[in-house]
């Protein structure tokens, strides 16, 4: 299957359960694998302080993960997240249609920065020439 | 005749240019009360392509005391620029990364 689609979900753990934080994880990436997703990537990015309180917490310990798959994971991964306390809060965002539409970008202003001193220079001599020739005239 | 034709292009030039200054003071709502420099997006500038929700530092220079999220007539931003902007803005308030709202 080429479109796989791409997911960055983060979610918050509970600091007072900081020791469960990698077991969490490995469990999460379990559940993507059995539903035949991908984990790309696993990152702690560590206890940060809270923007607002959630559930009385002022701060949390956020995980990164990235996920490839059909979009099935990610609704198992949802609803067990939801269940489970010592998740504070998720975030899932599909990220492969930005993605690719960023490198899409990238490609196209490489090739303009390639095409473009080129016929410009091109062009501006041949206009040159048509005034020289008028004025000949 | 050569010389017509060079004259006529320089006019070209000029004004096209002349047509950018000229939308300068538009912009200033007219009033004349403050002429603020047209600002560019700096995101245009540096070409980004994707903005992160995750990246608080960069998203925090969009957010005033207040936390709301800056206007692009104040920071200049395109449009395109704002939109991820904001998106990202708003999805990185969902984990708590940056606040609704500061008292």
């Amino acid at each position: 299957m080429d479109n796989k689609r791409q997911y960055e979900v983060v979610f918050i753990i509970d600091p007072t359960a900081d020791d469960e934080v990698s077991r969490l994880t490995e469990s999460f990436t379990q559940i993507v694998t059995d539903q035949g997703g991908v984990v790309t990537k696993a990152e702690t990015m560590g206890k940060r302080q809270l923007a607002y309180e959630i559930l009385h917490h002022k701060d949390g310990t956020f995980v990164l993960l990235e996920i490839e798959g059909s979009g099935r994971e990610i609704a198992e991964l949802e609803r067990r997240m939801r269940v489970n306390d010592r998740v504070l809060r998720y975030i899932t965002v599909r990220v492969d249609e930005d993605r690719r539409r960023a490198e899409k970008l990238k490609d196209r202003r490489a090739r303009k920065a390639a095409k473009r001193p080129a016929p410009g220079s091109q062009a501006r001599r041949g206009q040159a020439m048509d005034f020289a020739e008028s004025s000949g005239e | 005749m050569a010389t017509n034709y060079e004259d006529r292009m320089r006019g070209g030039g000029g004004y096209d240019g002349d047509d950018d200054q000229d939308r300068r003071p538009m912009g200033g709502r007219g009033q004349g009360r403050r002429m603020h420099r047209r600002r560019v997006c700096r995101f245009c500038i540096d070409k980004v392509d994707l903005i992160d929700f995750k990246d608080v530092r960069l998203l925090q220079n969009y957010l005033p005391e207040r936390g709301k999220i800056l206007p692009r007539r104040i920071s200049g931003n395109c449009a395109t620029h704002q939109r991820m902007l904001a998106e990202a803005i708003k999805r990185a308030r969902n984990i708590a990364l940056l606040p609704y709202t500061t008292d």
